[in-house]
């Protein structure tokens, strides 16, 4: 076997555990390899901007890429976290508008990308990918929305300040510990929102976060923001 | 001694992704087994937490009035 077609089985099989090539034969496996582009990020390297426009959809082989929207005041909200064999940057290329969101590699991470152009002729070859497309950003939308529920910040807020105030304890250790993914579930909430509400909370005076610690520094205020969802 | 993030081995998959996002040096993978380091460089950014796909690493909060 020559080396160019051991390389070419390696991105067959890559291509196999990606979802929107799910079913397809190697056949069809091997016509879509002359699309692929490869990338590999540094951690910390951004790989798409908010509002800019974009041409090609990404798909992570290894590593995971955080998407995320930044404030006019620069704060920043987590969308989701792209893990191995899942894709991003869909929605800026099927329809043709700005990018809604930044991605930026957590971790060194490589990357297959296809162009625009380039997808819309596979997608015209491959009913099946299609299909997959379609269920791919199906999945996209229901995480949204959960999301576009769990923004309800305000509510966010006075729930876990309540939390806070449930689990406080004097510093000797007689309380238990939470993180950020028990508040959430204890919040009815994301993990993201709540470090997003411990930041806010801290830059209103209430806490101070203290590397594994959350100090109330104003007790009486938090008592009244977990006295708002009473 | 002090405070650092808390794993639980059997949850591990030696997927390395904690140790790349990790920006203090604190965690280690040995033989595909996760290891922590303790360094006052670890800030508890709890990126190693989030990015975990299998929980196998948390990092609990203690919650305390001044």
């Amino acid at each position: 076997m020559s080396p160019g077609s051991g390389i070419m089985a390696a991105e067959i099989e890559i291509l196999k555990s990606i979802s929107y090539f799910s079913g397809l034969s190697t056949e069809e496996l091997n016509s879509i390899t002359k699309f692929i582009s490869k990338k590999t990020t540094e951690r910390g390297e951004i790989i798409l901007l908010e509002g800019e426009p974009s041409v090609e959809v990404y798909f992570i082989v290894s590593g995971a890429v955080k998407l995320f929207k930044t404030s006019a005041e620069g704060k920043e909200q987590i969308l989701n976290i792209v893990r191995q064999w899942e894709s991003f940057g869909d929605v800026a290329v099927f329809d043709g508008a700005l990018n809604p969101a930044g991605a930026q590699a957590m971790v060194p991470t490589m990357l297959y990308s296809i162009r625009r152009n380039d997808i819309e002729a596979i997608l015209r070859e491959h009913p099946q990918v299609s299909r997959n497309v379609i269920q791919v950003l199906v999945s996209q939308v229901r995480h949204s929305m959960s999301l576009v529920e769990d923004l309800s910040f305000k509510h966010v807020i006075d729930r876990v300040a309540k939390i806070l105030l449930e689990y406080a304890g004097d510093g000797s250790g007689n309380r238990p510990r939470l993180t950020q993914q028990e508040m959430a579930a204890m919040a009815g909430t994301a993990r993201e929102m709540i470090g997003r509400s411990l930041k806010s909370l801290e830059e209103e005076g209430v806490i101070r976060l203290d590397r594994h610690r959350v100090v109330i520094t104003d007790n009486e205020a938090l008592k009244e923001l977990a006295g708002a969802n009473a | 001694m002090l405070d650092m993030p808390r794993i639980e081995i059997e949850k591990c998959n030696g997927c390395g992704l904690c140790v790349g996002v990790c920006r203090c040096g604190a965690l280690v993978l040995i033989e595909s087994v996760i290891s922590i380091i303790t360094t006052y460089e670890c800030h508890w950014c709890t990126d190693c937490e989030l990015i975990c796909p299998t929980g196998a690493i948390t990092c609990p909060f203690e919650i305390v009035i001044e």
